[in-house]
């Protein structure tokens, strides 16, 4: 600890946060609830209740209190756990939104914002259990405020359950239905995963994996408007400076990330899991990952060149942020949800960013189609279809893909959908109006690729 | 525990004196301290140690905070480990 006082670096630092948004994005605290399970569902959601409000009791008031120590704010504190599907599958009875309900009041009494693990993982087949939890997803969603689902549908070892794609292609139009009066907000809170991970602390996919302790810590940060500052100060140079300067930032980022989660395992009591090295944009101006493209040199983003943008970038947020931080996981890399990125709306009111070129900007960084309103009479074929194409660039580029579809009932192209808080504001895109019913109607498998047999 | 004090304010006569009192009252020890102009808006950036504070964190945060604001001057204190967290390897 050094006794003098550098200004400038201090400086920078009151600026990164008063001035360019820099925050902590999440803690997310992940629970298990293997210990949960049993036949008897009245029984299992007591446990999951008590369980939940027991061990997350503390979460909020402790990262409120690194927050003020600090000087920096930690947005979210959110609770993954176990996929419910495994939880809660083998009850008798049909619907398991019960399970959903239990979640929901346990996260408004710890008072996180958010709970991430109705999940079912049936990247290669469904148990009977997957199957339920998927069918009650449309109400579960509905009926609660703070659960978030996800289903993983693909991986590179397994390949692509086709018959869960078909089927989550309907489940995104019901969930859109059954929340219609809110735009489809249900649509939201749920993702649909090849190669989902187990330590995500974002939302809406995150779920505590099965590969995982009793509970952990894991942090997500966040910082583009830093980058984009940061940007902002080499105009014109050469792209050797630019990766140069986002690594420096990236590594300032997460240092800050590795602190709140260390700070956060060692009060509570909890191992430290991961640090999640994320560009995650929030609506606000200046906190946009789009505008970090632009600010290498593109008019606006979507137009030729942004998917290079983008591969620097986010090759550049993992070379700066992995020595920042003793273990590293989550989803790591920048985000493009566009309905939380105010210049990826802009990008895409104006005509210059679509479905397509999203679609090629997910190869080259973390996550996928996200957060994209579409019109609300897509077919779920044409869904399921996105959802395929997605699991399929995961799939071969050995990567997490993740997709968000909003299908806002009664609106297109043209319409603005607007989902609030962190969630945004999403102008519906258009898709393509070539059907993809015949393909979907295949169902099966789709084979693990060649790359699958490492060993 | 050392934090750093940072205070920002357009410039006027015995701010630095003004706040120096409020530390002092709290049996702050001020080990370094540093105070420039820019652009006619006062800065300073004091490392102070807090070990014989009587008040915890919390509260300290919100005195200075309070004292500030009715001398129209922003006030945080932040700890010392996110500064060397961010700029030291």
């Amino acid at each position: 600890m050094s006794y003098l006082l550098n200004t400038d670096e201090i400086l920078q630092t009151i600026r990164m946060i008063d001035q360019q948004h820099l925050d902590v994005r999440t803690i997310t605290m992940g629970l298990s609830l293997l210990d949960c399970a049993g036949e008897d569902l009245d029984q299992v959601v007591v446990k999951i209740y008590d369980k939940i409000c027991r061990r997350a009791s503390d979460l909020v008031a402790v990262g409120e209190a690194i927050e003020r120590e600090l000087g920096i704010p930690i947005v979210n504190k959110r609770l993954s756990v176990t996929p419910i599907a495994m939880v809660a599958g083998g009850c008798r009875g049909e619907s398991l939104v019960k399970a959903a309900r239990a979640m929901d009041a346990a996260a408004s009494e710890v008072g996180v914002n958010f709970i991430g693990g109705f999940t079912a993982l049936v990247h290669k087949d469904y148990t009977d259990g997957d199957r339920k939890l998927i069918a009650s997803i449309p109400e579960a969603l509905a009926v609660t405020e703070r659960v978030c689902a996800s289903v993983n549908v693909g991986s590179t070892r397994s390949g692509i359950n086709m018959d869960a794609v078909a089927q989550m292609g309907r489940v995104i139009r019901e969930t859109a239905a059954l929340t219609a009066d809110r735009d489809g907000l249900g649509c939201s809170k749920l993702v649909v995963f090849c190669n989902a991970v187990e330590d995500n602390p974002f939302m809406a996919g995150a779920f505590h994996g099965v590969g995982e302790g009793e509970s952990a810590i894991n942090v997500g940060v966040s910082g583009p408007g830093v980058v984009f500052e940061a940007l902002r100060e080499c105009a014109g140079a050469p792209f050797d400076v630019v990766a140069e300067t986002v690594k420096r930032t990236a590594f300032k980022v997460t240092r800050v990330g590795q602190l709140v989660a260390q700070e956060a395992s060692r009060r509570l009591g909890v191992p430290f899991g991961i640090v999640d090295l994320s560009l995650a944009p929030t609506p606000a101006v200046g906190d946009s990952v789009a505008r970090i493209l632009e600010a290498m040199g593109l008019e606006v983003c979507g137009t030729h060149g942004t998917t290079a943008a983008l591969a620097l970038l986010n090759d550049a947020v993992k070379k700066g942020g992995v020595m920042a931080s003793s273990h590293v996981g989550g989803l790591s890399g920048a985000f493009i949800p566009v309905s939380e990125d105010e210049g990826m709306i802009a990008a895409a009111r104006e005509g210059t960013l679509n479905l397509d070129k999203l679609e090629a900007m997910t190869c080259v960084c973390s996550v996928g189609l996200d957060m994209i309103a579409v019109p609300g009479d897509t077919p779920a074929e044409t869904l399921a279809a996105i959802l395929a194409d997605e699991a399929a660039i995961g799939m071969i580029n050995n990567k997490t893909t993740a997709v968000r579809l909003i299908p806002a009932p009664g609106k297109g192209v043209g319409d603005t959908v607007e989902i609030g808080g962190l969630f945004g504001t999403a102008p519906v895109m258009s898709v393509h109006a070539a059907s993809s019913a015949d393909f979907i109607a295949r169902g099966g498998r789709i084979p693990a690729p060649l790359h699958s047999l490492r060993n | 525990m050392k934090a750093i004090v940072s205070v920002f304010a357009k410039d006027a006569k015995g701010i630095t004196a003004y706040i120096t009192g409020i530390l002092a009252a709290q049996e702050i020890n001020i080990l370094d301290i540093s105070q420039t102009l820019m652009q006619g808006y006062f800065t300073m950036i004091m490392l102070v140690d807090l070990t014989d504070c009587p008040l915890p964190f919390d509260a300290l945060a919100r005195l200075l905070q309070e004292r500030g604001e009715e001398r129209g001057l922003a006030v945080h204190i932040q700890r010392q480990d996110i500064f060397d967290a961010m700029h030291r390897i």
